[in-house]
C-alpha cells in the first residue's frame, strides 16, 4: 500500500518528466541543455550554490560550535531561530531580503538584482543544514581528547585541525550535501530578489518556470532531468554518508 | 576568551545579517503606513480565498502523508522486503528536488492537452492542472518525507521487546500499535506533523507552476504574495507575508517545546 502510494505521489511524476525529457532522443535533450540561455542558468545554479555552501560550511559551523561550547545569555533563543528558515515560507524569506538589502534598504545595501542577492538568498534557506548536523556530533566529542592534547602541548589550531576537525568532518559534509540539494533547487526566495534577467540573474529552477510559463515543456523538462540527475547525486551521496557515520555502531 | 568572543561575534552576527535583520524589518514595513492598509488586504476576498485555498490542501495532505510516514517507517524499520533501499531513496526525494521540477513532472502528467493522464480525464471532465487537484498533488508530493524521517530514528531505537512481550499475552496487532507502538513513537509523529504542515502552508515553488495563480479561484497564500510584489502592492504583500511569518514563528515554538519530549521519550 505504501508502495503504491508512493508510486503514485513520487515515482510517476519523475517518469513522466524523464519519458518527456528523453522523448527527443539524447541528441534533442543535449541541444536544449547546451543552448546559451540553459547553460548560463546551469552554471549560474552550480556556481552560486557551491558558494553558498562553503559559506555555510564555515559559518555553520562556527554556529555550531558556538552554540554547543560557548555559554551566553540568549543561547536557548538563538539554538531555537536557527530553524527559521526551515519554518518561513520561501516566498517570504525573499520578500524579507528584499525589504532589507532591496532598492528601499534603509542601510543603502542594495545588492537586489544582482547575483549576490541569490546567494544571499540562498545562504538564508541553507543556512540550519550545517548548524544542525554539526551540533549533535559537537555534543557527543569528549573534551577530554581536546585536553590531553592540549596538555601535552598543542596549540589551538593544533586541537582543531587534529582533534575536533576529523570528528565533525562527516557531519559538516552530509550538512553541505543536503544543504547543496537544497541551494540546487531553490526558487521561491530568489525569484523576487534575483530580477530573474537571463543570461545573468536568471538560475535553472526560474528558467524551468518560465519556459513552461511560455509553453516549451520540452526546454523545461531538459533543464529539470538535469537538476534531478544531480538530486539522484546527491541523494547516493548522503546515503554513502550516512553508511560511513554508522559503520561503528554496526561493527 | 577573546577568541570565543570572536567566534560568539561571527556566529551572531551572521544570524542578524541573514536572519534576524531582514525579518525585523518587514514587521516594521507592515505597519509603517498603519494598520489601514494591512487589514485592507487580509480583508480582500482574494486574499481570504487564497488562504483557504492553502489551508484545504494542507488539511488534505497533513493527514494523508501522517499515516503514510507512520506506515512507511512501520515497514523500513520492522520488515524485511525487497527494494527497501530504494524505498527508503525514493522518501528523500523530495527533499532533494527542486520544487519547480516536482511542478513540471506534474504539469507533464495532468496537462490536459498531451499529458500523461490529462488528456483522458479532460475527456472525461476533470481538470486536474490549474485546479483544486493540481495544487493537493502538489503539496502532498512536497511534503512526503517530514513524518517518516522522524519516525524511523525513533522506532530504530525503541526495538520491539514490548511489542512482543504484548504479543505472547496475546495482544492483537492493532492493540499493540495503539497501546504500545503509538505511544512511544508519539513526539516524534507530532514534530513530523508540524513540520510537515509548515512545508504545506510555505509551497511556493511546485505550486506556482501546476496552479495557475487564478485570482481568487488557484491562487494560494505563498502565490498571492508574489502577485501582490509584482503589481507593486508592497503593503499587501507584507501584510500577507506576516500572517505567514508569524505561522513561522509559532512552528518554531511548537519545534522548541516539542524536540526535548522526543528525545526524551
Amino acid at each position: 500500500m505504501i508502495t503504491t502510494y508512493l508510486l503514485v505521489i513520487v515515482v510517476l511524476p519523475i517518469a513522466a518528466l524523464l519519458w518527456e525529457s528523453h522523448k527527443g532522443g539524447l541528441h534533442a535533450f543535449w541541444q536544449i541543455v547546451s543552448s546559451p540561455e540553459a547553460q548560463s542558468a546551469l552554471k549560474l545554479t552550480f556556481g552560486t550554490a557551491f558558494v553558498v555552501v562553503v559559506l555555510n560550511a564555515v559559518l555553520g559551523t562556527v554556529t555550531a560550535w558556538v552554540l554547543v561550547r560557548d555559554e551566553f545569555r540568549g543561547k536557548s533563543l538563538v539554538n531555537a531561530v536557527i530553524d527559521l528558515p526551515f519554518a518561513l515560507p520561501t516566498i517570504v524569506a525573499g520578500l524579507t531580503l528584499l525589504a532589507l538589502y532591496g532598492p528601499q534598504s534603509p542601510i543603502g545595501a542594495h545588492v537586489a538584482f544582482t547575483r549576490g542577492a541569490i546567494v544571499l538568498a540562498l545562504c538564508f534557506v541553507t543556512l540550519p543544514f550545517v548548524v544542525r548536523t554539526v551540533q549533535p556530533v559537537l555534543l557527543e566529542l569528549d573534551v577530554e581528547m581536546e585536553e590531553a592534547a592540549r596538555s601535552l602541548g598543542a596549540g589551538q589550531l593544533a586541537v582543531f585541525r587534529r582533534i575536533v576537525l576529523p570528528n565533525i568532518l562527516p557531519g559538516i559534509l552530509s550538512g553541505v550535501v543536503l544543504a547543496l540539494a537544497r541551494a540546487l533547487g531553490e526558487i521561491g526566495s530568489i525569484v523576487v530578489i534575483s530580477g530573474n534577467i537571463p543570461y545573468h540573474t536568471e538560475v535553472a529552477s526560474v528558467f524551468i518556470f518560465n519556459q513552461i510559463q511560455s509553453g516549451y515543456p520540452e526546454y523545461a523538462a531538459a533543464v529539470a532531468t538535469v537538476l534531478l540527475g544531480a538530486a539522484f547525486v546527491l541523494l547516493l551521496a548522503i546515503g554513502v554518508l550516512r553508511f560511513f557515520a554508522t559503520r561503528h555502531e554496526r561493527a | 576568551m577573546p577568541r570565543r568572543l570572536g567566534l560568539r561575534a561571527v556566529a551572531l552576527g551572521y544570524l542578524v545579517v541573514i536572519l534576524l535583520a531582514p525579518l525585523g524589518m518587514v514587521f516594521y514595513r507592515t505597519f509603517q503606513s498603519g494598520l489601514e492598509p494591512v487589514w485592507q488586504t487580509l480583508s480582500d476576498p482574494d486574499t481570504i480565498h487564497a488562504f483557504r485555498v492553502t489551508l484545504i490542501a494542507t488539511a488534505i495532505a497533513v493527514p494523508l502523508n501522517t499515516v503514510f510516514g507512520v506506515l512507511c517507517g512501520l515497514a523500513i524499520v520492522r520488515r524485511r522486503f525487497r527494494g527497501k533501499g530504494l524505498l527508503n531513496a525514493f522518501i528523500d526525494l523530495p527533499l532533494a528536488v527542486s520544487p519547480v521540477v516536482i511542478g513540471l513532472c506534474l504539469y507533464l502528467l495532468y496537462a490536459p492537452r498531451g499529458g500523461w493522464f490529462g488528456t483522458w480525464l479532460a475527456e472525461h471532465g476533470f481538470q486536474v492542472l490549474f485546479a483544486m487537484p493540481a495544487i493537493v498533488l502538489a503539496t502532498i508530493f512536497v511534503s512526503v518525507p517530514f513524518v517518516a524521517r522522524e519516525v524511523i530514528p525513533t522506532l530504530r531505537e525503541l526495538g520491539n521487546e514490548q511489542e512482543q512481550a504484548a504479543a505472547t499475552l496475546g495482544a492483537a496487532r492493532w492493540q499493540r500499535f495503539r497501546r504500545i507502538t503509538l505511544p512511544s513513537i508519539r513526539w516524534a509523529v507530532i514534530y513530523g506533523v508540524v513540520l510537515t504542515t509548515a512545508r504545506c502552508l510555505g509551497e511556493y515553488g511546485a505550486v506556482a507552476v501546476v496552479s495557475g495563480r487564478i485570482e481568487g479561484s488557484t491562487e494560494t497564500a505563498t502565490t498571492r504574495v508574489e502577485d501582490l510584489t509584482l503589481t507593486f502592492n508592497t503593503a499587501g504583500a507584507y501584510a500577507v507575508s506576516l500572517v505567514l511569518a508569524t505561522i513561522a514563528v509559532l512552528v518554531l515554538v511548537a519545534m522548541t517545546v516539542i524536540r526535548p519530549r522526543e528525545e526524551n521519550a
